[in-house]
């Protein structure tokens, strides 16, 4: 179990040191900032061990969070916890900065003392916890005594994520697909590896205590269904998805806490009661029959010793109706490079020194097109032997659609206390796809 | 010097350095420097030249991010051509850079090493000091290579500047300090040596650093230094001379060439000359003097230069070792100083002092701080000047104040730093040892010690003891009744429960007579402690009980219900568990008589050196500690009572115990020492008893003869008992590995020499005359790598003069499943009979692996066959027929009597076979020459087989009986 969990700023100095358990010391909060904050080597580990303490960090800009255990703990379960407290601490105050960290000291220790208890993880729901957690002050709060035993009820209760009596004059509903697609690919077009890692993201306002269902491609329910007529369902969601592909395949997802996980068990189906407002429902990862976005064709060319040529062509893959965004390729330079000359169709493309990178912008492109990128790279004689290592060119973008092929089939609204139907239910669907680490080899 | 001009400073160089300096972050930094790295390269790219401002300015900055920790791979060109820049900045700075990223780039060193010529042999004194330094600051084996020759003649040219010469003195003390064997010795050696009256304090200071360096190695070329140091010392030192009397700091003229001079003279014996030695006693005597004039300044400074030169000089007092009346006078000053305000000064009093101490003219002088010294350990704050209190007790100590001494260093044992209680132990146990008087002082003293710092007595210390107590009889009764008495105190530290079952098991009975103490209480005593006790202990106990049970037959029936309970007979510890059955069983079963002989009481220890002492030495390293004791023992052996009072001596069991590594090797004779003598029968008995139950009954006699000296050897015992047997098993067959091999190759030069699991050696011979070459296939059998392998051929004397060996090298690797081939050339110088043993290593898995075979080189392999006929046969016959010079061996045949065999064997040992000489044809004949470098010598041979007994007559006449024997040996193993 977590021992301890201090916060750092970028030159070590500790802005947050709280400890849950006696075996861990005073020094550990010197190790870690002597092992890792001010190392030589970069540490690259997100897990140090330092004389029998094991050390997780996460960085958020220039702050280091860290867990300190003497305990073998579940690795996993820290970090998870460590980002959950992120994203806590993100939605009480905004950004995570030295400045904005140093002002809520208070609350935070409050918070740390709400979520941890004897270092193991509570409640982190941050709207079970704003309702008991606030910044205002004692004067500021006018609980009545029923308020707060009803607080309390709530949040020891069964349903601890959600409070009862919420109404909302309008019933809506926002579901989010959100993905980042990760790949590899060798500079004759193998991808050598591809997966994508998403989350359905909802932000709920609805009345009462409603019971949801969440339905979408998920080839396991498809198959089992095929053998029903249910052809006209598979129709209905067809939301504007490129490829006639019915179903996909999940390699592992996790899920809110508020979904049924028995039913899930057993029937496949994902039910729950929702928590008010944005919570993020499931994540998850699939590896198969990914939909790339882009393709780069790198062409690199060593004239002599003090010459190279690059040639970048990217090319869009999906439906030309849609517009990808954001578009940036980063094409690394020789460390020994003493000036670029850059040619690009489209876009804007520069050399940046400071990153030893041509960085090559593009607003927008549409599917099915295609661009490309020239450059006359030159180069000093250097005393070292050694070639050149050629690191990937990478890629950033933002489309319109899941390339994990992922479709929200349905969700049903259910509540049978209050007079409203699923038909009453406003709801808003939307897939980005974005980026994660997109290499091409060259 | 030349310094850097306001206007000269580099305004890029410092926005750059407040850049980084101002960056948030790691990741801002590397961007700034990534930019300007680029900008660096574009620079250099760039076509127009850049001028030597622009240059030095980017050169700065690229060794800047370079100390930043980052690689710099461009930029050397750059710096090169600043080098033979006119401005002493920009040469500087490119100086810098390449002292700094020098590499051992191939090109580029010619270039520097050019640049750095021309300024040495500029006549600009401030380039050639940049050069110098340049020069000593790389300090690689490249640039003493290419300079070694260089810069001793610039020191020693009557026209260098004195600047440049000290410079000079420097760099080569830098060079003979990296690469000594490449700084040539020449005339110039001489000549250094008058740089000691050289008018400038640099020169002076330099050249003495560097000769004294080089005085360290061959002090007979600096002998001259003695005389010349101690004429500046002395002008240096008495006031009236007006020598360097400009260089005083803080009152005091020139303290650093004073020290080093010193220090000069510390390589040398006291001069011979007597107006040397006798000015160098004055100029001692003067420091001295000086040491006791009010200071002259109250700085801090002022003290410190004084007090340096004057520790220096007591450090040459006690170097020399020759002149009492200084050697007290500076034990005086010392003892001044043990009570100065000053924690150094202490510290220096009390370390100087232990050396005094081994002095015979100044140890009673230093006997006289004794009480200040104890004061010192008692009320001092810092703990290295305690400790160093502690060894200068140690070191005055002898036979008047042991007591004394001893009873300080334990009282303070009980405050003392953890750090140092071992080594306090250590120095109690050896002290208390050697000035024994009386010896029930000193069982007290060690149990006195157990009891204050149980956890930091070593073994050695309570072994050591135990070994005393049993070699001497006077104690014996004494030390059972402290023993008793120490074991009723409620809380006993384990290794007083050692002490006391171990004495009490062997005299237990010299004080059963007192009711107080009788064998049941004594029992009841030791077992009530039992359970406490870790495993070692509690064998070591039962050891004592099974003693018990021959002692005092009264409590016999007690102890077996004891090694009856299920906590001993099942015990989880198979060592204890075996113990138990074994003792339980050997009570039961072995009368009394039987009893007595195998429990007898321990016989004396021999006399050996103290592994205490070995333990001190060991811990305290190279240096303080045995520079005493060696010190001592060669100069005054009566003082300390050093050499005749050596009853120092453990035995094997404590060497064994100390050096568990060894026991793998040395097994054999541990076990054989350890026993007391068993009558046959009853040691049959023994193994018979021991075949019925103890579990490991299979491991045959030697699992069995280990228990056996069990009772007999409980210090011992724990460490080998179960290493035995497998441990002579090993030894057998690595034995075997090297014999067998050889014969088989007697007759024939190629097959199969050696293999195991993971390797094989093939072999393929080739002789000619007196030379010979072989070919040694190393197979690797395994799929992985060997690593570091490596071979070596043993050729032990009078082998190593008779043949010569010569392996060529191999690779340090060999792959899985591939083969190795090894040439290795032979000459025969004379004739010889051993064997050459071939030594392979390798690793394998992270294993070292040794294997060592017998080379199969035989006499017999150089051999010229000699074809000849019958009457010239049967004439060389009658000539050889000296009674020596013929060796007659009758052996029974080990193979089939097949006459084609034969032939071929006798083919093979490389005689010619001679058919038709001999009139009987189912005779053999051969003859031939053995070639060696020395001679040649004739060899006539004859076999005469007897079917019917199976039997052979071998006959060999050969114009040397060795040779003769030998070849008569080899041969005779064949058939």
């Amino acid at each position: 179990m977590i021992g301890g969990l201090f916060i750092y700023n970028h030159k070590g100095e500790v802005l947050i040191s709280r400890v849950y358990r006696d075996d861990i010391g005073r020094n550990a909060v010197d190790a870690f900032r002597v092992n890792v904050i001010h190392a030589r080597q970069q540490v690259r580990s997100p897990v140090t061990n330092i004389a029998r303490t094991s050390f997780f960090h996460v960085k958020r800009a220039n702050i280091w969070l860290a867990a300190v255990t003497k305990q073998n703990v579940n690795a996993a379960m820290v970090f998870e916890f460590l980002y959950k407290m992120c994203d806590v601490m993100a939605a009480y105050f905004g950004k995570i900065s030295e400045e904005n960290i140093k002002n809520n000291f208070v609350l935070i220790y409050e918070l740390l003392d709400e979520i941890l208890d004897f270092g193991y993880p509570q409640n982190s729901e941050t709207g079970a916890l704003k309702t008991f957690i606030t910044q205002q002050g004692i004067k500021g709060q006018h609980q009545t005594k029923e308020e707060q035993s009803q607080i309390t009820s709530q949040v020891t209760g069964q349903i601890g994520w959600r409070r009862e009596g919420i109404k909302y004059r309008r019933n809506e509903l926002f579901l989010d697909v959100l993905e980042s697609v990760n790949l590899l690919m060798s500079p004759q077009g193998q991808v050598l590896s591809a997966h994508v890692s998403g989350r359905v993201v909802m932000k709920s306002y609805l009345s009462g205590m409603p019971e949801c269902k969440f339905g979408m491609n998920d080839k396991i329910v498809i198959d089992k269904a095929g053998k029903g007529a249910t052809s006209d369902e598979a129709g209905k969601s067809e939301l504007g998805g490129s490829s006639g592909k019915q179903s996909i395949a999940i390699d592992d997802c996790t899920f809110h806490q508020c979904v049924r996980l028995s039913k899930f068990d057993s029937e496949r189906s994902i039910s729950f009661i929702p928590p008010d407002g944005e919570y993020e429902l499931m994540r998850y990862r699939t590896t198969k029959d990914i939909i790339l976005p882009f393709r780069v064709i790198p062409l690199v060319r060593e004239v002599g010793r003090t010459k190279l040529e690059v040639k970048v062509v990217i090319k869009s893959n999906f439906k030309p109706s849609l517009l990808a965004q954001k578009i940036e390729v980063r094409i690394p330079t020789p460390l020994n490079t003493s000036g670029v000359q850059v040619i690009c169709m489209k876009g804007k493309a520069k050399y940046k020194a400071s990153e030893n990178a041509i960085v090559w912008k593009i607003k927008r492109m549409a599917g099915m097109k295609e661009s490309q990128i020239s450059a006359e790279i030159e180069l000093l004689p250097t005393n070292d032997k050694k070639k050149w290592a050629r690191p990937p060119i990478s890629m950033n973008f933002e489309v319109p659609f899941a390339p994990s092929g992922l479709k929200v089939r349905y969700l049903k609204v259910f509540e049978s206390k209050l007079n409203y139907s699923d038909h009453d239910v406003i709801k808003w669907v939307r897939y980005i796809g974005r980026s994660g680490i997109y290499e091409t080899r060259c | 010097m030349p310094a850097v001009s306001k206007g000269d400073g580099m305004r890029g160089l410092a926005v750059f350095i407040s850049d980084i300096r101002n960056c948030k972050s790691k990741e801002a930094e590397i961007k700034r420097i990534n930019k300007e790295l680029a900008n660096i390269r574009s620079k250099f790219k760039g076509d127009k030249a850049l001028d030597g401002y622009s240059k030095k300015k980017y050169v700065c900055k690229l060794l800047f991010i370079f100390l930043l920790g980052h690689d710099i791979d461009f930029g050397h060109m750059e710096a090169v051509n600043l080098l033979s820049s006119n401005k002493y900045t920009e040469k500087q700075i490119g100086y810098l850079f390449i002292s700094v990223l020098v590499n051992s780039n191939s090109d580029l060193i010619r270039l520097i090493n050019n640049a750095i010529k021309n300024d040495l042999s500029s006549r600009n004194p401030t380039f050639m000091n940049l050069a110098l330094h340049c020069i000593a600051n790389v300090g690689s084996r490249e640039m003493a290579e290419a300079f070694a020759a260089d810069v001793p003649r610039i020191l020693v040219a009557g026209d260098t500047m004195d600047s440049v010469k000290q410079s000079a003195a420097l760099c080569l003390l830098r060079l003979n300090r990296t690469s000594p064997d490449l700084v040539p010795m020449g005339e110039w050696t001489a000549r250094v040596v008058h740089l000691l009256n050289d008018q400038h304090l640099g020169v002076v200071t330099a050249a003495t650093s560097l000769i004294t360096t080089l005085a360290q190695k061959n002090p007979d070329d600096f002998k001259t230094s003695v005389s010349l140091a101690v004429a500046r010392l002395s002008r240096i030192v008495t006031s009236a001379s007006t020598d360097l009397q400009d260089y005083t700091y803080y009152f005091v003229a020139a303290p650093w060439l004073s020290v080093k001079l010193l220090r000069l003279l510390q390589c040398y014996p006291p001069p011979e000359d007597a107006a040397i030695r006798g000015r160098l006693t004055e100029c001692l005597e003067t420091i001295l003097n000086k040491a006791q004039e009010p200071p002259k300044s109250k700085k801090v400074q002022h003290s410190n230069a004084k007090n340096a030169v004057l520790f220096e000089a007591i450090s040459l007092i006690i170097h020399h070792d020759s002149e009492p009346t200084l050697l007290v006078r500076a034990c005086n000053q010392l003892g001044q100083f043990l009570q100065h305000r000053e924690t150094n000064l202490r510290y220096l009093a009390l370390e100087s002092m232990c050396t005094l101490a081994s002095s015979e003219f100044s140890h009673e002088a230093v006997k006289t701080h004794i009480d200040t010294v104890i004061n010192a350990l008692k009320t001092e704050r810092d703990v290295s000047v305690r400790q160093r209190a502690v060894d200068l007790l140690y070191a005055m100590c002898d036979r008047s104040n042991a007591k004394q001494i001893v009873a300080e260093m334990l009282s303070y044992l009980e405050t003392a730093d953890y750090s140092i209680r071992e080594e306090i132990v250590l120095k109690v146990a050896i002290l208390a040892e050697k000035y024994a008087v009386d010896y029930t002082w000193y069982v007290d003293t060690i149990l006195n010690l157990i009891r204050i710092a149980g956890d930091y007595v070593s073994e050695e210390v309570w072994y050591r003891v135990i070994q005393i107590v049993i070699n001497r009889d006077d104690v014996q009764g004494y030390a059972a009744k402290t023993v008793f008495e120490a074991l009723q105190a409620p809380a006993c530290h384990e290794n007083l429960v050692k002490v006391g079952g171990y004495i009490l098991g062997e005299f237990g009975n010299l004080i059963a007579g007192d009711p107080r103490s009788s064998p049941l209480v004594q029992f009841n005593l030791l077992h009530s402690k039992f359970h406490l006790c870790s495993v070692p202990t509690r064998a070591l106990l039962l050891s004592a009980y099974i003693k018990f049970i021959n002692l005092f037959p009264e409590v016999k029936g007690t102890i077996q219900e004891v090694l009856r309970s299920d906590s001993q007979l099942r015990n989880a510890d198979v060592e204890l568990q075996q113990r138990a059955v074994e003792y339980l069983r050997l009570s039961c079963i072995a009368s009394t008589d039987i009893l007595a002989t195998v429990l007898e009481e321990m016989p004396p220890f021999p006399e050996r050196e103290s592994s205490i002492l070995a333990k001190l030495k060991r811990k305290k390293g190279p240096g303080t500690v045995p520079d005493i004791e060696e010190n001592r023992k060669e100069r005054n052996a009566n003082v300390n009572g050093g050499t005749n009072h050596t009853t120092t001596t453990p035995n094997a069991k404590v060497a064994a115990a100390a050096s568990p590594d060894l026991l793998g090797l040395g097994s054999p004779s541990p076990l054989s020492s350890t026993p007391p003598a068993l009558p046959p029968t009853a040691a049959s008995l023994l193994i018979d008893v021991f075949s019925e139950n103890s579990p490991g009954a299979a491991a045959a006699a030697a699992a069995a003869a280990a228990p056996i000296a069990v009772p007999a050897a409980p210090v011992a015992d724990d460490n080998f008992s179960s290493i035995t047997p497998e441990s002579l098993h090993v030894a057998d067959s690595i034995l075997a590995d090297v014999q067998e091999p050889t014969d088989k190759f007697v007759c024939k030069n190629n097959g199969v020499l050696y293999e195991n699991q993971l390797l094989q050696i093939g072999l393929k011979c080739e002789y000619r005359q007196s030379l010979g070459r072989m070919y040694v296939f190393f197979g690797n059998k395994t799929s992985t790598q060997f690593l570091s392998f490596a071979t070596s051929v043993v050729c032990q004397e009078p082998l190593a003069s008779q043949l010569n060996v010569h392996p060529k090298p191999v690779d340090p690797t060999v792959d899985g499943g591939a083969q190795l081939q090894q040439i290795i050339n032979i000459e025969c110088v004379s004739d010889f009979v051993e064997a050459a043993v071939l030594n392979i290593q390798f690793r394998y898995g992270g294993i070292l692996q040794n294997i060592a075979v017998k080379l199969p080189i035989t006499l017999n392999k150089f051999f010229q066959p000699t074809e000849m006929i019958s009457q010239d046969f049967f004439q060389r016959w009658k000539q050889l027929s000296a009674p020596q010079q013929e060796v007659q061996n009758i052996f029974k045949a080990k193979h089939s009597m097949d006459t084609e065999v034969t032939k071929a064997k006798i083919i093979g040992f490389g005689v010619a076979l001679l058919d038709g000489v001999d009139p009987n044809p189912s005779n053999f004949v051969g003859a031939g020459v053995i070639h060696t470098k020395t001679t040649q010598v004739g060899c006539l041979l004859r076999l005469e087989p007897n079917t019917q007994a199976q039997m052979y007559r071998l006959t060999l006449r050969t114009s040397r009986d060795t040779v003769s024997q030998r070849l008569c040996d080899l041969l005779s193993d064949q058939f």
